[in-house]
Parts: structure tokens; C-alpha cells; sequence
């Protein structure tokens, strides 16, 4: 019966998309313990996030090699900070990267160091300056010691 | 209607009735089952103690690999400053991923707002994050399966499998979706999914110096993320919209949005 011809090329098409989905969709993929809403998914992204590569390896880390410098922040004002924070993330170091890019810029102290007045915030609690009136153009570590800044605007050299 | 078609009417709603909840039960086997799962991972903010650094945001850059000059990220902080007048003033210059290193209100278009110090009656710190919703209206409107809620809590994003049809950037009412430069597919925080499952931070939280950025599980009951949670008066963002978030704030201000 011609009339039934397109419900055929329909059924057809239906079983080639079928049939392709098997091949093009991973086993994996499906509705998982979240349930359909939520959880439909392929499962081994999960692995892949999880393989994801460490770049900031934590001040233990450092410690590890550079043992002193660690022990000597550990007592400064500064002992809150990681290492990461100024050096950059350690990554593969020492093999990858060789050397690691210190950042000794005035903008990398005042993010903590301008002094904002913000009652409701601990920032106001930091020592700071106005960087448009202190030192203009010169390196904070002139005259600072980020690893021993022991007390609080103490000038260590 | 007689007696005999009026039981018989109530045996056929009852079997529809029924057989719905059924149904349901197949599409939602997590609400049937009630599986009790020992980990779900939240997250701590105390904003008294955020100091606008900025360190976490240039970490979590770093760390996963979104392009530092642009300006998107899966994290940011955010300034409000509340004038004597009332008026409030909110900026977060390039997520703050330099920190605050002026007094000066970033107003946008280049225009900034000097607020003097007298003036000023509260003023503080907002880091944001991806909430991890209990019902995260992100991943339900996915029409790909790419994003996906973890036993776990946590919500990951395929990025073999999106698209890029950026539905679920418009349907996060917290704004963290982002279209990531260069995979070109969505991209948003997941609690450094690759730290919190070998024993490691959240790179943020890592970096953080005065601790206003914790992570931990709300199942386990000696956790003392999860004892601040159940003892303290702590907040979440637009609990309105009935996603259920999981980024918990002390010191959540009405100010902020």
C-alpha cells in the first residue's frame, strides 16, 4: 500500500538513529545515583575531573626541599601565607618549572597592604598605606622583609 | 451515577493515581530509595574575616586553567560599601583576581567613586563561588546530559559532551556558569574536583590567609565545618529560588546580591 511507504522510510530512520546511537554513545552514559533529573550523565568524566593536574602543591610541599626559609616564615607575621601565593604554584618544581617566577611587584603587597578603613571587615585590621603617599615607584622589599615581618610595619634593614 | 459505576470510577482514578507515583519512582529512584550517602561536600564563607586579597581568585585561575586575562572566573570577590546616606556601592574589578589595591569604588566605564573615610558605615568582602545546589537548576535544563550532580554534592561539567548552547549559563540565578574561551563549552567552579578527592583544598581555600574560605562534609557529624553549620547562624544566597544551595555565609549582608 503506497500510502504506508513514509511510515516505512520513518520506522527506518528511526532504527539507522537507533542503531547509530549505539555506536556513537558510550555505555557509560546514563541516568546514575542522582536519578534522571540530576544525574544523567557519562559516568567517566567523574575520572577525568579527578585526573585533573595539582598546580598549588601547599607550603608542606615547599618545606620539603626548602626547609629553612619554611622554618623562618613559620615564626613571621606572615606564617598565614603560602608560599604559592607570591612564588606561583609550584606545579612539577623542581623539574617542571625549573625556576619559579617571584612576583615582587608593589601590587602583590598591597593587596593586603592599602589601608581600606572597613569597620565591618578584618581588613581594617592590617597595617597598611596609602600607596599614592608611601615610598612612590620603589619595591616594597627595599626596605621590607616579607619572610621575617615579625611585627606588624617594622622596618628590617 | 449509580453505586456500582461510582466504585468503579474510584478503582480507575485510584490505578492512575498509583501508577503515576510509579512512574515517578523510575525517573526519581534517588527521592524512593533515600540513599544515605556518608559524603556532600559544602562550603564555609566568613566574610568578617575576608580581607579582598584576591589570592583565591588568582589561584583557582591558575589552578584550573581559565585564561588569566579574561574576564571570566570561576570565582570572585566582591566589595559593598554602605554610605551614612544609605547608598550602597559594589565592584569587583577584574574578579578581584588583584585583590583591592584602592579605596576607589570601580563604577565601570572607567569611572570611579572615591567614598571618604568618615562616610563610609559598613563596608566588607564577598567571596563568591558555585553553590553546588541540591537541585540545581543548571543541570535540568541541560538537554545533552553534560552537567551532572555528583553523589557527592558536586556538579561537573562534560566538556566532551557540551555543546555550548549556554542554557545552563542562564539558568543559574547565581550567575557562575561561564563560556570557557578556550574549550568553548560552559565551564564553573567544582571545588577543585580534582584536589578534594586526593585528600587536598580547594586551591581557594589553600591560598586563603585568614581562613574566610572553608570546605567540608556536611554527613559527618565531627566535622568542623559542618559543626559551624548546625550551630551557628549562617546563611545562603538567594534561598528564594529553591535550589537549596550549599555555599554556606557567616555574615551574609542583605546588601548583597
Amino acid at each position: 500500500m503506497h500510502v504506508l511507504r513514509p511510515l516505512y522510510v520513518v520506522l527506518a530512520l528511526a532504527v539507522i538513529m537507533l542503531i547509530a546511537r549505539s555506536f556513537w554513545v558510550p555505555n557509560d552514559f546514563g541516568t546514575h545515583e542522582q536519578g534522571y533529573t540530576y544525574g544523567w550523565y557519562r559516568q567517566s568524566n567523574v575520572e577525568e575531573w579527578k585526573n585533573f593536574t595539582v598546580k598549588y602543591r601547599g607550603k608542606e610541599f615547599c618545606g620539603t626541599c626548602h626547609a629553612g626559609q619554611a622554618q623562618k616564615l613559620a615564626s613571621a607575621h606572615h606564617k598565614d601565607i603560602e608560599c604559592e601565593n607570591c612564588h606561583g604554584p609550584a606545579l612539577f618544581h623542581p623539574a617542571d618549572p625549573l625556576k619559579l617566577v617571584l612576583d615582587r611587584s608593589r601590587e602583590l603587597c598591597l593587596r593586603c597592604h592599602t589601608s581600606l578603613f572597613y569597620p565591618t571587615s578584618q581588613r581594617s585590621q592590617i597595617k597598611g598605606i596609602n600607596p599614592d603617599q608611601h615610598n612612590l615607584g620603589l619595591e616594597c622589599t627595599l626596605c621590607h622583609k616579607p619572610h621575617e615581618a615579625s611585627k606588624p610595619g617594622r622596618r628590617n634593614r | 451515577m449509580n453505586r456500582r459505576d461510582f466504585i468503579k470510577l474510584a478503582m480507575k482514578g485510584t490505578a492512575v493515581v498509583v501508577l503515576a507515583k510509579g512512574l515517578d519512582g523510575i525517573f526519581r529512584p534517588s527521592d524512593v530509595q533515600a540513599l544515605a550517602t556518608p559524603l556532600r561536600f559544602v562550603f564555609l564563607v566568613d566574610t568578617y574575616k575576608c580581607i579582598g586579597c584576591g589570592f583565591c581568585v588568582k589561584a583557582c585561575k591558575l589552578e584550573n586553567e581559565i585564561p588569566f586575562d579574561a574576564d571570566v572566573s570561576r570565582t570572585w570577590v566582591e566589595r559593598y560599601v554602605v554610605t551614612s546616606e544609605g547608598e550602597v556601592f559594589a565592584d569587583t574589578p577584574k574578579e578581584a583576581r588583584n585583590g583591592f589595591i584602592t579605596g576607589q569604588i570601580d563604577l565601570g566605564r572607567g569611572k570611579f567613586k572615591d567614598i571618604p573615610r568618615e562616610k563610609i558605615k559598613k563596608a566588607f568582602f564577598v567571596p563568591k563561588l558555585c553553590n553546588q545546589c541540591e537541585k540545581p537548576s543548571c543541570v535540568q535544563v541541560c538537554p545533552v546530559g553534560a552537567t551532572y550532580q555528583n553523589a557527592d554534592g558536586v556538579v561537573l561539567v562534560d566538556r566532551k559532551w557540551c555543546i555550548g548552547c549556554g542554557y545552563c549559563i542562564m539558568a543559574c540565578p547565581y550567575g557562575m556558569r561561564f563560556f570557557h574561551p578556550v574549550h568553548h563549552v560552559a565551564d564553573k567552579c567544582n571545588f577543585c574536583y580534582h584536589r578534594i578527592n586526593h585528600g587536598l583544598r580547594p586551591a581557594c581555600v589553600q591560598a586563603c590567609p585568614t581562613g574566610a574560605r572553608q570546605i567540608g562534609n556536611i554527613k559527618d557529624h565531627g566535622d568542623p565545618v559542618e559543626n559551624i553549620i548546625r550551630t551557628q547562624q549562617v546563611a545562603v544566597h538567594k534561598p528564594e529560588y529553591g535550589t537549596n544551595p550549599q555555599v554556606y555565609y557567616i555574615g551574609l549582608g542583605e546588601e548583597v546580591r
